[in-house]
């Protein structure tokens, strides 16, 4: 039987009580991109900084939402903080890998393609630390879409043109 | 006890059970069980009955045509209509809505005519005439909703001056509030509107008298009320039906059709296009025997006890860490018990109380306008019915402690 703690794991809920990056970033030179959860109401808006190096400067995070859309969105700014563009990008691509069987059999977006994104196994060998905490998050299919909220929100920032 | 001890064993859906737990169904304000007997009604229409109808000369498809009418002048009893032809079957409360808006409101609302709403409208009663903003430039209005969770009506002359129709929902799906639909209507008449009402959480579970609320419209939706999903009810007195132009084209909903155009068929027939959903109707005609025998008064009774059992069951054991929504008064509200506990997420809450064998929903309920108005962006809704019992309040109760266990911090 699935249990509560294979869903609300320690690492989970410490980023939930204490998230990382919570704030704002000047827009410019930061980008500011914003996503919905029209089932539940969550909310991400999602500031990155990306330098002419194309490296993650900075990352923030606004918005409110549930443990699960929280916290996936706390560990991503750690994981994708002073990465370059194409680090990021496999980041995502790892962690889509992650939950895309279970979000395209609940009819998921499965937008992947819509937000430059395809899942085409280049990002197998990424390694996903912390953020494999939530790997149980798939065991409760009508929650992936709050773990992958904020990463389709990161996917749209980077492939959307920075706002002169 | 107002109602059948062993009610529960009518509604073979709730015999099972859902992560180890018995489950224990709170959500009847989203969409409610079945009897047993509505499910055989609607076999029984399939193994015996069904033909298409109005259309057969054979007896058989008599048969499946008295079903479908037998059904619409249950309906009409029911809600003390003056006759059949004023029930029109759609596909439920947001489509019926919808015909309104379409229908009646293509046809008698202009640009910057007003139509006046409310602020704990559900999207159904909100969208549609959103839409004729959009197409034809129609005001919209909102009656603000105070901090009790109830209607402020100090302002509702101002509001209705000038304003085509009024549309507000008789019980909001989130507050629980039953608003005092006999005085709106009789102001909205004062002031030269008519008055629609949404009844999707009304005529399931209080008597319903539409003679006496004094509406001209009123919407409501059979799966909510033990019938099955696919049919909802429009309403409206029969002169306006008349003079109300067409919905959807096409067969049923015709007298005559030639190359150059057509004739329509009488009321209800036609708001009612192409082959209707018989076999839903059988259902909802089934369940409105149900209620019946159970009483509308007695289910009103049973819902408000329990529903004060809950309210104070809950307030006595989390005091001051749950916020109920809505009314405190229980005769005031019905059993819709929308509530924040801590400062838990109400998806996390919904997930914790899933494990424990408990469905309650979490999120915004289709009434976004009211979060905004109550500065939240989702609560925990627990819904009552005829099938809940003070046990399942306590098992609410009990699980709700659990939360503590993983998100005290
Ligand atoms: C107040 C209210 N109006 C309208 C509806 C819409 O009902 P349906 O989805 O059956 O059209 C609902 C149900 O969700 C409701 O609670």
């Amino acid at each position: 039987m699935v249990g509560l703690e294979d869903l609300y794991r320690e690492i989970i809920l410490d980023h939930y009580r204490s998230p990382r990056n919570r704030g704002e970033l000047a827009v410019p030179p930061a980008r500011r991109v914003e996503g919905f959860n029209p089932l539940c109401g969550d909310e991400i808006i999602l500031y990155v900084h990306v330098d002419d190096n194309n490296v993650i400067e900075d990352v923030a995070i606004g918005g409110q939402g549930c443990s699960i859309s929280q916290s996936s969105a706390s560990m991503m700014s750690v994981a994708i903080k002073g990465k370059t563009l194409e680090e990021a990008r496999k980041l995502i691509i790892a962690f889509k890998g992650l939950m895309s069987i279970h979000e395209t059999t609940i009819g998921g977006d499965g937008r992947e393609s819509d937000i430059g994104i395809e899942l085409d196994g280049s990002a197998d060998n990424v390694k996903l630390g912390d953020l494999e905490a939530l790997r149980g998050v798939v065991k409760f299919p009508i929650r992936i879409k709050c773990a992958t909220l904020s990463w389709n929100t990161l996917a749209q920032a980077l492939v959307e043109p920075t706002v002169a | 006890m107002t109602l059948p001890a062993g009610i529960k064993d009518d509604f073979p859906l709730l015999d099972q059970k859902f992560c180890g737990h018995q489950l224990v169904y709170l959500d009847s304000a989203n969409t409610s069980q079945k009897p047993q007997v509505v499910i055989d009604a609607m076999a029984n229409y399939y193994q015996t009955s069904n033909a298409n109808v109005h259309r057969g000369s054979y007896e058989l498809a008599v048969k499946a045509t008295d079903a479908l009418e037998g059904a619409r002048a249950k309906v009409a009893q029911f809600i003390n209509a003056d006759s059949p032809a004023e029930i029109v079957f759609t596909k439920n409360a947001t489509e019926a809505m919808n015909l309104l808006a379409r229908s009646w409101g293509q046809a008698n609302l202009n640009a910057n005519d007003a139509v006046v709403l409310s602020e704990m409208e559900h999207h159904a009663n909100i969208v549609p005439w959103h839409m004729l903003h959009a197409e034809k430039g129609i005001e919209l209005r909102w009656i603000p909703v105070d901090k009790s969770g109830h209607l402020d009506l100090s302002n509702l002359d101002c509001l209705l001056d000038g304003a085509k129709l009024l549309s507000v929902t008789a019980m909001s799906n989130v507050l629980g509030t039953l608003n005092p639909i006999t005085e709106l209507a009789k102001r909205a008449h004062q002031a030269g509107a008519l008055m629609a009402i949404d009844a999707s959480q009304y005529v399931p579970h209080v008597p319903t008298d539409i003679a006496a609320l004094g509406a001209d419209f009123m919407v409501f939706t059979g799966h909510k009320m033990l019938a099955p999903m696919g049919i909802g009810v429009l309403w409206a007195r029969a002169n306006l039906l008349e003079e109300m132009p067409p919905f959807l084209g096409g067969g049923e909903m015709i007298l005559n059709v030639t190359k150059e155009g057509f004739t329509t068929n009488e009321i209800p027939w036609k708001f009612e296009a192409g082959t209707p959903m018989v076999g839903e109707a059988v259902g909802l005609g089934r369940a409105i025997d149900y209620l019946t025998d159970l009483g509308m008064a007695n289910v009103r009774q049973h819902e408000v006890g329990l529903t004060a059992y809950a309210l104070r069951t809950l307030t006595e054991r989390y005091g001051d860490k749950i916020t109920i929504q809505g009314p405190t008064e229980p005769a005031e509200r019905g059993g819709v018990m929308s509530f924040l506990y801590g400062d838990v997420h109400p998806h996390d809450v919904a997930q914790v109380l899933d494990q424990k064998g408990i469905a309650v929903r979490a999120g915004h309920h289709c009434a976004k306008p009211l979060m905004d108005v109550l500065n939240l962006s989702s609560t925990t809704r627990a819904s009552l019915y005829v099938y809940n019992n003070e046990s399942d309040v306590d098992k609410l109760a009990d699980a709700l402690a659990t939360i503590d266990d993983i998100f005290s911090f």
